[in-house]
């Protein structure tokens, strides 16, 4: 399986670079911080503590995705290691697909451990864990499964500077999308209108995959909402990659 | 002998800026390479090598032309199994050590895990890289990536060895080692496709070449049929006479502590020099017939381009 072998490598590039770990340690910090916040509230702490570590989690599992996966495909063109990479019986759609695939497993394993801290943060302070914690966890992980699609795909054709920007815009947009709704309802009926709607279904929204409110007030989470939650996520990923493999497929490796 | 790679009327044009301006790199190159042959692609720098290599390997699309590898064309992994590469100035993956590195490639060609080790060993052995086997390529010496970069051209044990500038950057050690490993694999069977600029490092080892200038081939063949075994001049350097006395039989060149370097054009003149030489009791240091070098044949052909 070449995409496991070049997924597999990844891994190691991804987990021997320093960036990482700093923003794992900032990611730490940030979770932590929270019971620091928690202290300072009136009411509820542990409120506090669930929605600033989710929201720790989510920002920083955010920033490794977008740090990470721009330049992946543009650190191999730049180096010239592509050369020797696609001179093997690889096809290039495997090559992006390993790359991807590489990333969402340093991604999963990253993941873990901020959730790790996190959880045990809960733990010492309630004594128990909740379950919904963990479907907290996975929606932040089918988001970034997205992100890093989108990251991978700006990664195909930008440097690394533009494609993060680009990134963590789709990333902002993505999280106010939702709030075209209110603006369409207020139009009047008309080609603006229809234009907000065309905008509102193309734009993604990664409101979809936030469910602190539910967490953390403790209100019922749907088990529909898992599943459209991550067809949405896994297919709008599926859609983005397959864009970049449209981009690669042609390009020359000057 | 069978052909293992065919080219036929390649092009390849490149546009860059943001007003795009068309560039010709390949003009319709035509050539083949035949199994078990050290085969010599020439040219000087930016003459479309790295270009035709990178078409054959199908990094770049061509504009037009036809490229046959193995009997397939240039995008069929199958193709791409009996095939090794060592790009130009080699970038590797710095983070990773020698022997992971040869054992990620060994596994993109699906070979199982002890072959690979056994592979990577005797690799490692074959470029004299086992002390730098768990080191980091990150710490590698330009002449130490060359060479693991050969190594990783031979993992899957190819049939055809494409090596772009093999020998620069190299010191003379660096070049005679890998010089020799080119000619083991010519003994083993494999056919080795180099390009390079350095002209005496192809003139030793080359069965045939092609040589490429802006974009075109000018000339291909056997070495022995493109260089001819002819005579161009003598250099014999004399000493105890003067430089004067020399001049009617050839071109007297420098004159150094007494010394003096003579260019006799004429064969028939070299007996007349040597009894002058013998009358007035001075004495031969040397005398070296130059023939047709390689890099003569090049330099005449460049020159008028």
């Amino acid at each position: 399986m070449t995409v496991a072998v070049i997924a597999r490598n990844t891994f190691k590039e991804a987990v021997r670079d320093r960036v990482l770990y700093l923003l794992l340690f900032f990611a730490a910090t940030a979770i932590l911080c929270s019971r620091v916040l928690a202290l300072l509230t009136v009411g509820d702490r542990m409120k506090i503590i669930k929605d600033v570590g989710l929201a720790s989690i989510s920002l920083f599992g955010a920033l490794m995705a977008v740090l990470i996966g721009t330049g992946l495909v543009y650190k191999e063109i730049e180096k010239r290691t592509i050369f020797t990479l696609l001179s093997k019986p690889i096809r290039r759609h495997e090559f992006l697909l390993g790359k991807y695939f590489g990333l969402v497993l340093t991604l999963a394993v990253m993941l873990a451990g901020m959730g790790l801290i996190f959880l045990a943060l809960i733990l010492l302070e309630t004594g128990t864990v909740e379950l919904k914690l963990f479907a907290a966890i996975y929606f932040i992980f089918i988001e970034l499964m997205l992100l890093t699609a989108v990251a991978l795909l700006f990664s195909c054709f930008s440097t690394p500077i533009l494609s993060s920007l680009f990134s963590l815009a789709f990333y902002l947009i993505g999280h106010f999308s939702w709030s075209l709704e209110t603006l369409i309802k207020k139009v009047h009926p008309g080609l603006g209108k229809t234009l907000l709607r065309v905008l509102a279904v193309i734009l993604p929204d990664l409101e979809t995959f936030n469910i602190k409110t539910e967490v953390v007030h403790g209100l019922p989470l749907p088990a529909s909402l898992l599943l459209t939650a991550t067809a949405y996520g896994l297919v709008y990923a599926a859609f983005v990659l397959m864009l970049a493999v449209l981009v690669f497929r042609r390009r020359d490796f000057v | 002998m069978s052909t293992i790679l065919s080219i036929a009327g390649l092009r390849k044009t490149y546009s860059s800026g943001f007003i795009p301006r068309r560039q010709e790199i390949l003009k319709g190159i035509s050539f083949s390479v035949k199994a078990g042959e050290i085969f010599g692609y020439l040219g000087p720098n930016g003459a479309g090598k790295t270009t035709t290599i990178k078409c054959v390997l199908g990094l770049i699309f061509p504009n037009a032309g036809r490229i046959e590898l193995c009997g397939r064309p240039p995008l069929d992994p199958r193709s791409k199994t009996q095939v090794g590469f060592l790009p130009e100035n080699p970038y590797f993956y710095d983070y990773l050590t020698a022997r992971e590195f040869l054992d990620f490639y060994g596994q993109l060609f699906g070979i199982g895990t002890d072959e690979r080790r056994s592979r990577a060993a005797k690799l490692l052995k074959l470029v004299d890289m086992e002390r730098a086997a768990d080191l980091p390529l990150r710490k590698f010496s330009r002449g130490m990536l060359q060479r693991i970069g050969l190594a990783q051209a031979l993992i899957n044990e190819p049939s055809l060895v494409i090596l772009d500038e093999p020998l620069g950057g190299l010191d003379p050690l660096g070049r005679k080692d890998i010089r020799d490993v080119i000619l083991r694999l010519r003994e083993e069977g494999k056919t080795v496709f180099l390009s390079s600029h350095i002209l005496q490092d192809i003139e030793m080892i080359c069965d045939r070449v092609a040589i490429l200038v802006g974009g075109r081939i000018l000339s291909q063949g056997c070495l022995t049929d493109l260089i001819s075994e002819k005579i161009l001049f003598t250099e014999i350097v004399v000493s105890g006479v003067g430089e004067q006395d020399l001049a009617p039989h050839g071109e007297p060149l420098s004159a150094q502590a007494g010394r003096t370097l003579l260019k006799v054009y004429e064969e028939d003149r070299i007996p007349a020099v040597l009894d002058l030489v013998r009358d007035r009791k001075g004495k031969v240091h040397s005398l070296i017939p130059r023939t047709q070098t390689l890099e003569d044949v090049f330099v005449d052909m460049v020159r008028p381009q």
